[in-house]
C-alpha cells in the first residue's frame, strides 16, 4: 500500500518542514518515505511545493503525478492541483486564505481556518503545524501520536518552542474533528 | 544503527567523512550545494577541512595536491563545474592519484537548467578531459546506495589510484530517504607510501617519491598509457556492479536503465506484471566498468524480443547497450531531458508489447 501527499503554497509558509515532520514520522512507524521538493529557483512569496511518499515496499518512481491526498495552503495550489487528486484522497484547504473550493465531489475535502487557530494559541507561525496535525487526524497517513515525537525531535533544539507547536497538534486534530 | 531521515546531498557528505575523508573542497552549484552547507558545519566538527575554492578550476587542483600527499580527498558539483574540473582530472588520472568526484547532474548544454538529468553519461564513461583516460563512475540509485557508493568509492579509487565518480541526478541529492551508515570506514590507504608524497620522515624512507604526469619520451608515454590501460581492463574483470530485476522468470522485453530513472522503470515493471506482462531489468551500478556482459545474457533470453535504453538524456548509455547486446535484439531508446522525469505510464506506453 502507497500513500502521496502534495504540499503546496507559497514560500515561508514551512511546507517543506511540514512535508519533513510527515515524512520522519512516517519512518519512525516504520514506512519507507521519500520527501522530494521542488527546487527551482524559489523565493519567499513565490511557489514552493514537496511531495511525500509512504509506503510498505520499497518506493519505485518517486515521481507523483496523482497524489493520494493534497495540502493546499494557498489558492494557486489548490487551483493547480486539485483535479491531479485521486478519488477518495483527502484535499486539506487552508480556509484562512483560500475562498473557493476545491470543485471536486469525489474527495475528503477539509477546510481549516489556520491562521485564526495559530493566532488564537498566540503565535501565527504555528499555522503550518495546525494544518499539518488537521490532516494527520483526517487521512490517518500516520499515527497521531508518532507525529507528536517527530514535531518534539523537530524542535529539540529550540525545546521552548514545543509546548506551543504542541498546542498546535492539539488544536489542528480537534478542528478535523469538527469540535 | 537507526534510520534516519536525510537529503542526498547532506548524507553524501556524512559518508565521506564516515570513510575517513577530512579533506573537501568545493564551488557552490545548484543541484549538489547542501554538501558543502552541511560540510562547512560537519568538518570542523571531525578536525577536517572544507575549503571553498575560487573556482571548479582551482578545487581540481586543490584536489590533485591533497591527493597526491596520500590524503584522501573528494569534491562535489555539478554538471558545468564538473567540466571546468575536467583539466584537473585529467592531471590526476595521468599521475595516478586516487580521488573520488561527485557529480549530481543537472541538464544541459551550456548552462542549461537545474532540474534531474542524466546528461553527462558519456562526458563520465567516456573521457571526461583531455588524453586518454577513464575513471571509474558509481550510479547510485537512492540515497541508501549513494552513501555505500561513496564508502565504496575511496577504497576503489586507492585501489587503483585513479579517480572515481559518483554520478547522481538532482533527486538524488535533492530527496530525503531513511538512511542507515553502517561501520566507518577504518582502512587507511595501503600502498601510499610507494609513490605518494607524503615526506620521507613520514614514511621512514630515504627513496624520493615523484608524483608527474609528464612524460616526454614517447615509449615511457606508451608504456605509461599501456599500464593505464591494463587498470581498466582490471576494472572490467573485478568491479562490475549490477542489479537484476524481475530477469528470473520469462520476460518479453527487456529493460536497461539507472539512477533515478530505473527507479521509475522498477515501478512500471511492478504496475505491468497486474496487467499479466512481464519484462525485466538490468540497472548497472558501474555505468564504467560496463557490465556488459550481464545486459547481453539478460537479452539473450529466449523470451525476450526487445532491449529498451532509457535514460533522462537524449540516448547516451544507448551506444552501450547496443555494443553489450551486438545485433542479437533489437534496442530502442526512450528518454526525456531538461529535468523532465518520464512518468511510469510512459515508460509503460513504450515498452508494452504490441
Amino acid at each position: 500500500m502507497q500513500n502521496e501527499v502534495k504540499l503546496a503554497g507559497f514560500g515561508g509558509q514551512g511546507i517543506m518542514l511540514m512535508g519533513k515532520i510527515l515524512a520522519h514520522a512516517a519512518m519512525e512507524q516504520g514506512f519507507e518515505v521519500v520527501w522530494i521538493p521542488s527546487y527551482g529557483p524559489e523565493m519567499r512569496g513565490g511557489t514552493a511545493y514537496c511531495t511525500v511518499v509512504v509506503s510498505d515496499r520499497p518506493i519505485g518512481s518517486p515521481i507523483i503525478k496523482n497524489p493520494r491526498h493534497l495540502i493546499a495552503m494557498n489558492r494557486p495550489s489548490l487551483e493547480k492541483f486539485a483535479p491531479t487528486v485521486k478519488p477518495g484522497g483527502v484535499i486539506f484547504i487552508n480556509g484562512s486564505l483560500i475562498d473557493i473550493d476545491s470543485g471536486r465531489d469525489d474527495v475528503d475535502e477539509l477546510v481549516v481556518p489556520i491562521i485564526e487557530i495559530a493566532k488564537e494559541l498566540g503565535n501565527v507561525r504555528t499555522a503550518n503545524i495546525v494544518a499539518l496535525a488537521a490532516f494527520v487526524a483526517r487521512s490517518g497517513m500516520v499515527d497521531f501520536e508518532r507525529l507528536k515525537e517527530s514535531v518534539k525531535e523537530e524542535f529539540k533544539r529550540k525545546e521552548k518552542l514545543i509546548p506551543l507547536n504542541l498546542k498546535a497538534l492539539e488544536a489542528g486534530r480537534k478542528a478535523a474533528q469538527g469540535k | 544503527m537507526s534510520k534516519i531521515l536525510m537529503k542526498g546531498n547532506e548524507a553524501i557528505g556524512e559518508a565521506a567523512i564516515r570513510a575517513g575523508c577530512l579533506n573537501y573542497f568545493a564551488y557552490p552549484i545548484t543541484p549538489q550545494s547542501e554538501v558543502a552547507e552541511y560540510l562547512s558545519r560537519r568538518m570542523p566538527e571531525v578536525g577536517g577541512v572544507f575549503l571553498q575554492g575560487e573556482s571548479e578550476v582551482a578545487v581540481s587542483y586543490m584536489i590533485f595536491g591533497a591527493a597526491a600527499c596520500g590524503e584522501r580527498v573528494f569534491t562535489t558539483s555539478s554538471s558545468p563545474g564538473i567540466s571546468l574540473m575536467s583539466e584537473g582530472i585529467s592531471y590526476i588520472a595521468g599521475a595516478q592519484c586516487p580521488a573520488v568526484f561527485v557529480n549530481i547532474m543537472r541538464g544541459g548544454p551550456g548552462l542549461g537548467g537545474i532540474l534531474p538529468s542524466q546528461a553527462d553519461y558519456l562526458q563520465a564513461t567516456k573521457g571526461i578531459g583531455h588524453g586518454d583516460f577513464r575513471m571509474l563512475v558509481l550510479a547510485p540509485a537512492s540515497v541508501q546506495e549513494a552513501v555505500e557508493m561513496v564508502m565504496m568509492a575511496f577504497p576503489l579509487a586507492e585501489k587503483y589510484r585513479n579517480p572515481v565518480m559518483i554520478l547522481g541526478d538532482g533527486l538524488i541529492g535533492q530527496m530525503m530517504e531513511p538512511v542507515e551508515f553502517h561501520d566507518d570506514l577504518k582502512v587507511a590507504p595501503s600502498n601510499k607510501d610507494d609513490w605518494a608524497t607524503n615526506g620521507m620522515d613520514t614514511r621512514g624512507s630515504d627513496r624520493r617519491n615523484l608524483v608527474k604526469s609528464l612524460y616526454l619520451d614517447p615509449e615511457e608515454l606508451n608504456a605509461h598509457n599501456l599500464h593505464l590501460k591494463a587498470k581498466y581492463e582490471q576494472m572490467a574483470r573485478e568491479d562490475v556492479r549490477y542489479e537484476a530485476y524481475n530477469t528470473d522468470g520469462d520476460y518479453e522485453a527487456l529493460i536497461v536503465s539507472y539512477g533515478t530513472m530505473s527507479r521509475v522503470c522498477r515501478t512500471a515493471i511492478d504496475m505491468l506484471k497486474q496487467e499479466g506482462v512481464e519484462v525485466g531489468m538490468i540497472r548497472p551500478q558501474t555505468v564504467f566498468p560496463y557490465p556488459e556482459t550481464a545486459v547481453r545474457e539478460a537479452a539473450e533470453k529466449k523470451s525476450c524480443k526487445k532491449v529498451f535504453a532509457i535514460e533522462m538524456n537524449m540516448g547516451q548509455m544507448l551506444e552501450d547497450v547496443q555494443r553489450a547486446v551486438c545485433g542479437l535484439r533489437p534496442v530502442e531508446w526512450f528518454g526525456k531531458c531538461g529535468g523532465e522525469v518520464p512518468t511510469p505510464e510512459e515508460v509503460i506506453d513504450v515498452v508494452r508489447p504490441a
